[in-house]
């Protein structure tokens, strides 16, 4: 029985990949920030502004955490067209 | 700045609207990753204004107005009003025989008028069920997720005061 080596995928399909994997955790970060939201805009027209502080620097950290997802989307997506225009 | 970097060395409209099928998928992918991005800005940028209404808000104060006389009204009995202004009403119950409990008559839910409920000396909303305790206006049951506002009353010589609103 022999050891079959590792099918490489093409640099398309990784990156692809890579993309769907990043979008997808985005738009986990993006529905905990809705809810975030519309939590804190409760509280808020409840009454409590102590709620107000903790909900936007939690948001501002899923934000700043969705900009570095983007920035990795873009590289990958610009080295798998750079590939692409060598071949 | 390398990362802001274009995906290639061609214009922008040739990237956008490539000939290449396979380069349409990554075009469409970073366009709806871009929108996601914005999105999640406007949501921390919605985030930072109620930070900012909430270091700006000033706690109200409100006037002072006689709301019923002692022994106007029997034990169990109740009263209505409205507070501070017209549109707030609100309900007075003698639970004792010097003792006045006063709540916003607006259901949290859906601002169904509540009413008091002697039998089981509570306040219900008939709306959709919900209960409130007359102690301290909390939820008993139901789907509100908020007491009622509580209006602090006084007593001054022969006359019951409201002089202000806890929420």
């Amino acid at each position: 029985m022999t050891m079959q080596p590792p099918v490489e995928l093409p640099p398309q399909t990784r990156g692809l990949t890579a993309i769907a994997g990043a979008m997808a955790l985005i738009a986990v970060l993006l529905i905990v920030q809705i809810w975030l939201l519309s939590a804190a805009l409760e509280s808020f027209l409840a009454g409590n502004q102590h709620t107000a502080l903790p909900a936007a620097v939690f948001s501002g950290v899923m934000f700043l955490i969705c900009l570095g997802l983007y920035l990795f989307v873009d590289r990958v997506d610009c080295e798998v067209r750079r590939s692409g225009e060598e071949r | 700045m390398n990362w802001l970097r274009r995906a290639s060395s061609e214009p922008l409209w040739k990237e956008e609207f490539s000939v290449h099928t396979a380069d349409e998928r990554y075009v469409t992918r970073r366009q709806l990753t871009k929108f996601l991005v914005l999105t999640s800005f406007g949501m921390f940028v919605g985030n930072v204004w109620i930070l900012v209404r909430s270091l700006i808000y000033k706690t109200p104060s409100y006037l002072q107005q006689p709301v019923a006389r002692l022994g106007e009204i029997p034990v169990g009995g109740v009263k209505l009003f409205t507070y501070p202004t017209k549109d707030d009403h609100c309900i007075l119950v003698r639970t004792g025989e010097n003792e006045y409990v006063s709540y916003s008559q607006k259901c949290t839910h859906l601002s169904c008028a509540v009413y008091y409920s002697r039998a089981s000396n509570r306040f219900e909303c008939p709306c959709h069920q919900g209960f409130f305790s007359i102690k301290d206006g909390a939820v008993l049951q139901g789907p509100p997720s908020r007491p009622l506002p509580r209006i602090v009353l006084e007593t001054r010589g022969e006359q019951v005061i409201a002089v202000d609103v806890k929420v």
